[in-house]
């Protein structure tokens, strides 16, 4: 068919009769303060091979999906993150969940477990179950997981500083349930680093927190294979207020310095790597979410490949959890909430995700009710099955503004690392306080430009609705929760075989001050009910507590 | 009437984490000309009454997401009303339902701040509170 010639466009034309009206009087940079151009054009990409640079899905540097079929072949898994109250109110949370169509666990622990403490450690009063499932023993994840098939469902846990003996906890468990190791799926998030940066849950200083990574990627290497063993996690930097391509860099440089240490160690890169995760946030920004994850995918491809020297293809891919931004949602006008993260999780999918947790509306205000949480599922199933966004791969893929976007969050990212290095790698940055100055940097900038309306938020500092009154309900974690779950504990700790508990946490400590793994022997302490506690007591023994010198 | 800057504490009392909003708080004031005393994260109520103490602080900023705050600020306004500091101003924020802003209220926590709110407001209320107080 011969089509009519049509005169080329000419971009100076256009740029005449764009500059000469009056703009609107807005902020057009991204929500990162990234300047951006009022159109994108071939121009924008002259030097981009997109042989190399943009290639195909499957197919290394994986900018277009880690997979050949990507979601055609497998849709994401539906994670919804939860927990709340006493293992049996989130185990009826996680059969609710299951039974609506999700399609993989995610633990939510309150603050004590999250710090390694008892449910009856003085600093844990007020605490208990408010944000998260209380886990002091295996007797809790017995009951947290009663029914739950773990050989056919994968979990994953938001466990960081406690990790390995939450997951000796969980070990023990699958032993329990008759379970073998080989059959467990699922992920620890287990990534100290980001917990000096943002995420504040730390109990020794860095380096006995590394070894533990190191011997548990050494242990399911052997012994729980599909296990990932670390998500190493973007997702708490950029809730503390950092930029996207902050949230980026930080993330694959603390990435790397997993792999260097475990390097060191004396670990074979193929033989952990495959099973290293990672874990971003999708913000309100649509496109530079999608461009972010897909230059995670090349960044984190090149530097596998050619830095690390890694030969099994599964070592290069970056793959990802992605949950929708939870600092983007506001306590006013609650039910627009829904709206943010009906797009961040569209962005999230069009990024190419593994998996992703969709955030309640009620995120501002407290624990997701029922209703808010299905509605949050259901966003995820209307993406996947009506919206069409799953039946084509990358879709923005081939885009100017996408691809250009891509290359300039990796140039960034670049940047930053070489700062990183010059700073002496993560671990002295954290120590000078790089990380944590940047981003709240950015926090603050972005909290003025909210208060001069330069960005605006619907119903907050704009479309108010002043007398406004809670019209949702709002869960909310009764006192007796605590009472119940320390009242559980002193029980535990009565009948079990106590000296069998002293005994196995001596045998920890002396294991702790040398260096084999110990992994086999926290699940030891596991076996016979040590509490969460009484094993972080016995550790700090040995490491010491870490004190944080707080930048701001 | 006192021309030093006024000093503040803001501190994270309990297990919560999430230091966001203390810490941007802790540079608007700055920006403000205040005296910013920032003690971080897992403090006890007796450790920031007594941070207080030594630098003689006008206010006192608490931070609390983690649905402790009723246990935290009842325990610092308790140690500040028996250690001679029931004058100074308490206030703070965090994820703090209204039903339970009020109990603050009863408590003498006049204002407490939450998710949406102002950062002017904040800097706002503590000025206003520092001027009718030198009145």
């Amino acid at each position: 068919m011969k089509r009519p010639v049509v005169k080329t466009a000419d971009k100076r034309n256009w740029e005449k009769k764009y500059c000469s009206p009056d703009l609107r009087n807005a902020d057009f940079s991204s929500i990162s303060g990234r300047p951006l151009e009022p159109l994108y054009t071939r121009e924008d990409l002259s030097g981009f091979d997109v042989d190399t640079e943009l290639g195909y899905p499957g197919e290394y540097p994986y900018t277009r999906g880690i997979h050949p079929s990507m979601y055609r072949g497998k849709l994401w898994t539906m994670r919804q993150f939860a927990g709340m109250g006493t293992p049996q109110q989130s185990n009826e949370r996680y059969k609710f969940l299951l039974a609506k169509g999700q399609t993989g666990l995610s633990v939510a622990f309150d603050n004590p477990t999250l710090y390694g403490w008892d449910s009856d450690h003085a600093l844990s009063a007020g605490e208990v179950g408010k944000t998260g499932v209380a886990v002091d023993s295996t007797a809790d994840m017995e009951r947290l997981f009663r029914e739950i098939p773990l050989d056919q469902v994968s979990t994953s846990m938001t466990i960081n500083a406690p990790a390995a003996w939450i997951f000796a906890m969980f070990l023990a468990n699958a032993e329990k349930q008759n379970v073998s190791f080989d059959m467990l799926r699922g992920t620890l998030q287990n990534d100290i680093l980001k917990e000096y940066i943002a995420q504040k849950e730390w109990i020794f200083p860095p380096e006995p927190h590394l070894r533990l990574i190191t011997d548990l990627m050494a242990f399911c290497a052997d012994h729980v294979p599909q296990w990932n063993t670390i998500s190493i996690s973007g997702y708490h930097i950029r809730e503390a207020g950092s930029t996207a391509a902050q949230e980026l860099a930080f993330t694959l440089a603390d990435g790397f310095a997993y792999v260097e240490h475990a390097l060191r160690a004396g670990l074979e890169i193929d033989d952990f790597a495959p099973r290293l995760s990672f874990f971003f946030n999708s913000h309100l920004d649509f496109f530079e979410e999608i461009a972010k994850l897909r230059a995670a995918r090349r960044i984190w491809a090149r530097h596998m490949k050619e830095k690390y020297k890694a030969k099994d293809p599964r070592s290069w891919l970056c793959r990802f959890h992605v949950q929708t931004a939870g600092c983007s949602l506001t306590a006013q006008q609650p039910k627009i909430n829904i709206i943010r993260t009906a797009l961040e999780a569209l962005a999230g999918v069009l990024g190419g995700c593994q998996s992703l947790h969709t955030n309640s509306m009620d995120e501002a205000l407290a624990l997701p009710s029922e209703k808010a949480v299905e509605i949050a599922l259901r966003t995820q199933q209307v993406i996947a099955f009506e919206s069409g966004a799953a039946n084509v791969i990358d879709p923005l893929g081939g885009s100017y503004f996408i691809e250009k976007l891509t290359c300039e969050l990796e140039e960034e990212a670049e940047r930053y690392f070489q700062k990183i290095d010059e700073l002496g790698g993560v671990v002295k940055a954290i120590e000078q306080g790089f990380f944590q100055r940047e981003i709240t940097r950015a926090a603050y900038e972005y909290q003025m430009a909210l208060s001069r309306k330069r960005k605006i938020l619907v119903g907050v500092n704009e479309f108010i609705n002043e007398d406004e009154h809670l019209e949702i309900p709002i869960l909310e974690i009764d006192e007796s929760v605590e009472r119940d779950q320390i009242r559980r504990l002193q029980e535990l700790r009565q009948k079990r075989d106590n000296q069998a508990v002293r005994s196995r946490l001596d045998a920890l400590k002396k294991a702790a001050a040398g260096t084999e793994n110990l992994i086999p022997r926290l699940l030891d302490c596991a076996r016979v009910y040590a509490t969460l506690g009484e094993i972080s007591a016995a550790l700090i023994n040995v490491f010491g507590e870490y004190q944080e010198q707080p930048f701001y | 009437m006192s021309v030093e800057p006024m000093k503040v504490i803001i501190a994270k009392p309990g297990l919560d984490g999430h230091d966001r909003g203390a810490k941007v708080v802790a540079r608007a004031l700055v920006e403000a000309g205040m005296e910013v005393v920032y003690l971080g994260l897992r403090q006890t109520p007796e450790s920031i009454v007594n941070a207080a103490l030594e630098e003689d602080a006008d206010v006192i900023g608490l931070s609390i997401l983690s649905g402790a705050h009723m246990t935290h600020f009842r325990r610092v306004k308790e140690l500040m009303d028996k250690n001679g500091l029931g004058d100074r101003l308490l206030t703070g924020g965090g994820i703090i339902p209204t039903k339970d802003q009020e109990k603050l209220k009863e408590l003498g926590i006049e204002k407490v701040f939450g998710p949406g709110d102002d950062i002017q407001a904040i800097v706002d209320y503590i000025r206003t509170w520092h001027r009718s107080r030198s009145t």
